[in-house]
């Protein structure tokens, strides 16, 4: 089994890099998460609180005085993740009546990282409420309001189905061309195509017809089911949906397509298009670890994964329920993959053997 | 068609050479097949035909030297020569899982024409899978599968055939009717090349080269080829063929020997008639009975041995 | 031959696979010492008649005794007094020639003395010296088979089946390999042998030619020959083989 070198990198690289990826790399702390500030109040209170919010790792800071709608279309943009809202007249308020509210907006279409911000925003003010009750005798009460956007009731389904349904496409497709030109080669009958008028576009594209019906009716399943039984909403336009959907199938298939001109036997096919890409699929799509967090190497490996881009999308459509306009770079970053893709496929492709 | 009535050959192959790593698959190959022509290559597994087919069929580069088939370049022209050539590898390659029907269908489609539009050509050996239109490939016995695939090769009217030992592993039975099929091929017109590892198919040849590790040891008609075997052979038996093998072994004056069927074939190193008294003399004095000694026209299996030592 | 001791004893063997019989009740005997070729177009049930008598599938019906040893009850000890080789799958290609007949004289629990004793002569005999260190993949066909014969009777099986052990083999190499044949039974091993190649059967002591999953003749070669007046064992496999009902397997 020596003489196997692949095995043994597999067997002993694998754990390695696992190991290293999550003890180091990946974590479900938020760092650094943008957000708005708008000041309306300029006082004191204010000021102290922002310095609190500021001194916080957590949050990246921005002061801007943004219009209600302003805010709603920041968010839109997914520029930030959280707002901080100071009403005018702050700390009279609480001057007056011992009591002054502030409004806290979280980007609650990925429910963990809206809870772990909420978490944290709510301690910063309480904290802020304590070194107040030192001073004066009298007790203060800030009343943060609280709004999660796109996802009130912060359900786990709004992050794992868009996820899943980059995990499960990507996956499915990859691993469905994979195989499909390989196979070939292993049962000989690649021989007899080549020696055939056929050209490799012709051949490329239809090993992909086929399997992106395939795909599809995958996506639709998915859909379905998370409609009717999960209660998702599509607040976007599902034409939209269906239409990047197949572009990023088609990604995904071109990949599986290049991986089966590089393999020699359907077994290796099967082991890069699985194990291969099922870690970095599951790691970098973002629905599991927020990918802002990682260090900044790991954070240009993300952009490479296709299911990132994908995820992003489907989450601002279905569920932000934004259009074309809102997903455009993402949707030029999946074609762009695809053309390299299936140009790579083509240049890789070999019209004879070995 | 570009130039195809220039030369009165079809395939032409001028000092093709292919290593693998440090194996010689070919050196120097060169030979022609005659526009309607039934060439054999005739050699065991490791003489190189295999690789040959590939190179001829465009599938592989030589390292050295040339090849043209139907007048057209193997490495420039590739693609105008895969639609022209009807390829049979030596592995079953057709589609397992799709039934004889479509298989036909699929490699017609491939070609851009129809099983209608060439049926002519294929018809006598299709009437006998057609029975089994409705299964799949990969359900037939050996020799079904070799009929199917000789289908999907001839559906597009090839000029030039390609088989790379469409015989072997297939039985005695299955084989006659395959050869009897590529007779029929022959006065189409289409020039044929094929290779076998079973000696006996080479009579059924127009010409044949002998191929062995790389080489071509001859090309002839199989009736040169035996006319030009220099040496008196004899066919030799007895009542205990294995004792009688050791016991010649140990004979100076026999050259070589080697086990035919029921007999042995061999030859003598010096004056035949004496050498065959001496040998006779001596298998008496060990005790053998029912001697029989004759002499014999060699067969392709005498000359390759001969070539090969 | 002489005291015709029976090693391979076969009374109705059957095998369906639904409503296909495979093999349909077939009965045959086989002595020590002899070489018996079993021969029969592709589909006859040749292979599957080999599965059975090694162990390696039940039979529907039948009885049949290989070696001594029931092959339903006791295929344990059958497979252990036999020996298997064929065409297609015999030795390990990333192993090295020394490799491999460690690891088969291991399997079948020669003692490590047994072992070196044995590869030393078998690589002398087989001219292998200079290539024992060499993987197999880089063995020609030929020797790869001669040297999977001679591993397949490494630990002295009563018996040893063959499967087209020679097809594409060179000329000179396929009679060496019958050479080795004979040798083998000269040391009263058992052949039991398929080929296309119908002048190794007759270097067969006796023939039975498969029709249809039955056993259609079984005799010596010149016994065949002059039964069915035929010139040749191929034109007495043409005769038989051509009244064959069933086209595809």
């Amino acid at each position: 089994m020596f003489r196997d070198t692949r095995t043994l990198l597999i067997l002993f690289g694998l754990p390695v890099v696992q190991i290293l990826l999550f003890g180091f790399a990946l974590s479900n702390e938020v760092k650094n998460s943008p957000m708005l500030v708008c000041d309306y109040a300029q006082d004191g209170v204010s000021r102290n609180l922002i310095d609190k919010f500021s001194a916080n790792k957590s949050f990246n800071l921005e002061e801007v005085l943004l219009s209600h709608r302003e805010l709603n279309d920041a968010f839109k943009k997914g520029r930030i993740k959280s707002a901080l809202v100071f009403p005018p007249r702050f700390e009279t308020e609480l001057a007056r009546f011992n009591e002054a509210e502030l409004q806290f907006i979280v980007d609650a279409s990925d429910p963990n990282t809206a809870n772990i911000l909420m978490t944290y925003a709510a301690g910063l003010v309480g904290d802020y409420q304590q070194s107040l009750l030192l001073d004066y005798s009298l007790p203060y009460s800030i009343q943060p309001e609280i709004r999660m956007l796109y996802n009130p009731e912060l359900k786990p389904s709004f992050t794992f189905v868009p996820g899943l349904l980059a995990l499960v496409l990507m996956l499915v497709s990859v691993m469905m061309t994979s195989v499909s030109i390989v196979r070939e080669k292993e049962y000989g009958s690649m021989e007899v195509l080549l020696v055939s008028p056929v050209n490799p576009w012709m051949l490329i594209v239809a090993k992909i017809v086929p399997y992106l019906f395939l795909a599809l009716i995958n996506f639709i399943t998915i859909m379905l089911l998370s409609i009717t039984l999960l209660d998702l909403p599509v607040n976007g336009s599902a034409l939209l949906l269906f239409a990047e959907s197949m572009l990023f199938i088609v990604t995904a298939l071109s990949l599986g397509i290049l991986i089966s001109n590089v393999a020699q036997t359907q077994q290796v096919a099967i082991l890069i298009s699985l194990a291969g890409l099922l870690l970095p699929t599951v790691l970098f799509t973002g629905f599991l670890f927020p990918i802002e967090n990682m260090p900044l190497a790991l954070r240009y490996f993300a952009d490479l994964v296709p299911s990132r881009w994908y995820y992003l999308i489907v989450k601002s459509v279905m569920i932000k329920g934004l259009g074309l306009l809102a997903v455009w770079k993402e949707t030029l970053i999946l074609f762009l993959m695809t053309a390299s893709l299936l140009f790579l496929s083509f240049r890789s492709f070999k019209v004879r053997l070995l | 068609m570009i130039e195809n009535d220039k030369t009165p050959w079809d395939i032409n192959c001028r000092c093709v050479s292919k290593r693998y790593g440090s194996v010689q698959a070919l050196s120097s190959v060169s030979f022609s097949v005659r526009k309607g022509e039934l060439f054999g290559l005739i050699g065991p597994d490791g003489a190189g035909k295999t690789t040959l087919f590939r190179i001829l069929s465009t599938l592989m580069l030589a390292d050295e030297g040339s090849a043209e088939v139907n007048g057209l370049h193997v490495v420039k022209d590739y693609v105008e020569i895969r639609k022209r050539i009807g390829y049979m590898p030596g592995r079953f390659s057709l589609y397992q899982d799709l039934s004889v029907e479509e298989n036909l269908n699929f490699f017609a489609a491939l070609f851009a024409t129809t099983v209608e539009e060439n049926y002519d050509l294929i018809r006598d050996i299709y009437v006998q899978i057609e029975p089994f239109r409705k299964r799949r490939a990969g359900k037939l016995s050996g020799g079904m599968k070799q009929k199917l695939a000789l289908c999907c090769a001839l559906i597009h009217r090839p000029v030039v055939l390609l088989l790379d030992e469409p015989t072997t592993g297939v039985d005695v039975v299955s084989r006659r009717e395959f050869w009897d099929m590529l007779k029929r091929l022959k006065e189409q017109n289409i020039s044929i090349l094929v290779s076998t590892p079973y000696m006996d198919e080479a009579r059924l040849c127009d010409r044949i080269a002998l191929m062995q590790s790389g080489r071509i040891l001859s090309v002839e008609t199989p009736q040169h080829i035996i006319e030009k075997y220099s040496d008196k052979l004899y066919a030799l038996r007895t009542a205990d063929m294995a004792r009688l093998i050791c016991d010649v072994q140990q004979m100076d004056c026999v050259e070589s020997c080697f086990a035919f069927g029921e007999y042995l074939h061999l030859t003598f190193s010096d004056d035949d008639q004496a050498a065959c008294l001496v040998l006779l003399d001596y298998l008496k004095k060990k005790g053998h009975q029912d001697v029989v000694c004759h002499p014999i026209v060699p067969s392709i299996e005498d000359c390759f041995i001969k070539l090969m030592r | 031959m002489k005291e015709k001791k029976v090693v391979i004893d076969v009374e109705g063997l059957t095998k369906c696979f639904g409503a296909f019989k495979a093999v349909d009740n077939i009965s045959f005997e086989v002595f020590q010492g002899e070489i018996f070729g079993f021969l029969g177009a592709n589909g006859a049930g040749k292979t599957t008649a080999m599965r059975m008598l090694c162990g390696l599938s039940l039979p529907t019906s039948g009885k049949a005794r290989v070696a001594g040893f029931d092959i339903y009850k006791q295929s344990e000890q059958v497979k252990r007094n036999i020996g298997y080789m064929s065409q297609k799958f015999s030795l390990y290609e990333d192993l090295t020639v020394m490799e491999n007949i460690r690891l088969f004289g291991g399997i079948y629990g020669l003692s490590h003395k047994q072992i070196k004793e044995k590869s030393s002569e078998l690589i002398e005999t087989l001219d292998l010296i200079e290539v024992s260190k060499k993987l197999v993949a880089a063995l020609p066909l030929g020797w790869k088979q001669k040297l999977a014969f001679s591993i397949a009777i490494l630990h002295k099986p009563q018996i040893v089946f063959l499967d087209e052990p020679t097809g594409g083999v060179d000329p000179i190499t396929r009679r060496q390999f019958w050479k080795l044949i004979y040798k083998a039974t000269s040391e009263s091993i058992t052949v039991f042998v398929t080929t296309h190649y119908m002048d190794e059967a007759e270097y067969c002591d006796r023939i039975s030619m498969m029709v249809d999953g039955r056993i259609k003749a079984l005799d010596s070669p010149q016994n065949l020959k002059m039964h069915f007046s035929a010139s040749s064992m191929d034109d007495v496999f043409l005769r038989l083989a051509r009244k064959a009902q069933r086209q595809a397997e």
